[in-house]
């Protein structure tokens, strides 16, 4: 069982997508576990063949226990077979499912540039869906998804499910989102406590910016238009390239930088609740691809589907409050990352330009910043350099 | 299709973007971004859904004619009545 969160402590497995025999390689999703964030999926970091599955569907494993036996290519089935043992990490070596890898190391998963992948096997169902699938009994796989991309959503269940629909209940304790309640508490208090934040914040003239997004959306089809939101995480990620001490993760022997920029995406989940998936190495992409690569975390994030090296992989986080509202966040920062950017709804406010004053549009970016890694120096830098490239929207 | 059909087909695409939402507590003049809670991505996958099923394409200065099950049936039922 990986760990996807430093407050995770263990996890409910859902669902397997391997059996014994099956061929795994680096990368593929193996399982769907339910944790307080929802039903995530884990990837296997390891080559091999399907030994042997250890849990079993309901399981509650403590994180490092070990799900399944993998073989290496040529390695004999360990001796204990017959025994079925349950020690972690037998001597014989088989690989346990190994939890995601540092983020320093190279890692070529760019999200799809264009379309949202179906899901590999299994049923796709939203979290709530999974946990009133449960109550009552109903297996997730005779049901036929009404949600986007067939994804099976809570109504689906109440349709189909014993006792035709019900009245809705209280939600009792343990529901997804008291549960989705509590990881959040446990991370930001946990980031108030160890994290001494700084924060800076600057307001920024977004005029030009919003200019072209209107003039590029207009001569486009619905599908490939682009929101605000998709510069303001482009923006992020270029500027945090260069500013090395805000982009990693802060672990118990002190701060590592990350040479790979995965911003963590702020998404709001209806009903409630908030998870920040990350963009993988998102420089690399253009800037359709990463209006195409949050439209998928999004997407997958609301229909519980997002990848284990999703949800602990993010070296720095980008929270928007959209299109209306407050003008500026100071937010906190999630751990183990040591910055986040947290960008108010854009105003329109009086503005000099040239030396006249005239009305713009402007956005207020706070940037909050582990003080044990940067000073204000450093995220003054970086916030400079966000806003250059935002005044250039065309070469994002 | 009569304005009631275009208001079934949008509150339909509208659950299918909010699937929490039940339709039928959805009122006309509920607002879909202040009273439904829609962010900018999904009204950007409600037109993308509207696009694809009515063939209509709503440009973003028009996404105000859609903040409302009661206007956007009557804005849709123009916009197919004159071809768009």
């Amino acid at each position: 069982m990986p760990s996807l969160g430093a407050d995770m402590e263990t996890g409910t497995l859902v669902e397997w997508l391997i059996a014994p025999g099956s061929r795994v390689h680096r990368g593929d999703t193996v399982a769907v576990i339910e944790t307080q964030k929802g039903a995530i999926e884990i990837e296997i970091f390891e080559e091999g063949i399907v030994h042997r599955l250890e849990a079993a569907l309901g399981d509650d494993l403590p994180v490092g226990a070990p799900m399944a036996i993998i073989l290496a290519e040529g390695e004999a089935a360990p001796s204990d077979d017959a025994a079925r043992t349950h020690e972690p990490q037998a001597a014989s070596g088989p690989a346990p499912l190994a939890a995601a890898p540092p983020v320093a190391s190279p890692r070529p998963s760019v999200p799809p540039a264009t379309t949202v992948p179906p899901s590999q096997g299994g049923a796709a169902a939203s979290p709530a869906a999974r946990l009133r699938a449960r109550e009552l009994g109903v297996d997730l796989a005779s049901i036929e998804g009404s949600g986007p991309n067939g994804v099976i959503v809570l109504s689906d269940i109440e349709r189909t499910g014993p006792g035709g629909r019900r009245e809705p209940q209280p939600s009792p304790a343990g529901s997804p989102m008291t549960e989705m309640r509590k990881a959040i508490a446990a991370a930001m208090t946990r980031s108030k406590e160890t994290i001494p934040h700084v924060y800076l914040s600057h307001t920024i003239d977004l005029q030009r910016a919003i200019d072209w997004l209107a003039a590029h959306n207009r001569e486009k089809p619905p599908q490939e238009r682009i929101l605000l939101g998709a510069l303001f995480v482009r923006a992020t990620a270029l500027a945090a390239r260069d500013s090395k001490d805000l982009n990693g993760h802060y672990l118990a022997d002190g701060f590592h930088a990350s040479d790979m920029v995965n911003p963590g995406v702020a998404v709001a989940l209806r009903g409630g609740g908030l998870v920040a998936p990350a963009l993988m190495d998102a420089p690399a992409m253009t800037l359709t691809e990463t209006m195409a690569g949050i439209r998928d975390l999004v997407t997958r994030a609301r229909a519980g589907r997002l990848k284990g090296s999703e949800m602990t992989g993010g070296t720095i986080t980008v929270s928007a409050l959209g299109e209306s509202g407050c003008d500026m966040m100071t937010g906190i920062i999630f751990p183990p990352q040591v910055a986040l950017v947290g960008l108010g709804a854009p105003q329109t406010r009086p503005w000099v330009v040239d030396g006249t004053v005239v009305p713009r549009s402007v956005v207020t970016v706070c940037v909050s910043a582990d003080h044990r890694v940067a000073d204000g120096r450093q995220i003054s830098r970086f916030i400079t350099e966000f806003e250059t490239l935002l005044q250039r929207p065309e070469a994002l | 299709m009569t304005q009631t059909d275009f208001r079934a087909a949008f509150l339909e695409e509208l659950t299918r973007v909010a699937p929490d939402i039940d339709p039928a507590t959805v009122g006309d003049d509920d607002h879909i971004q202040d009273d439904l809670g829609l962010d900018s991505m999904d009204v950007l996958n409600l037109v993308v859904a509207l696009h694809d099923r009515l063939g209509i394409d709503i440009p973003e200065a028009q996404y105000v004619e859609i903040a409302t099950p009661r206007l956007a049936s009557a804005y849709l039922a123009s916009k197919v009545a004159a071809g768009a």
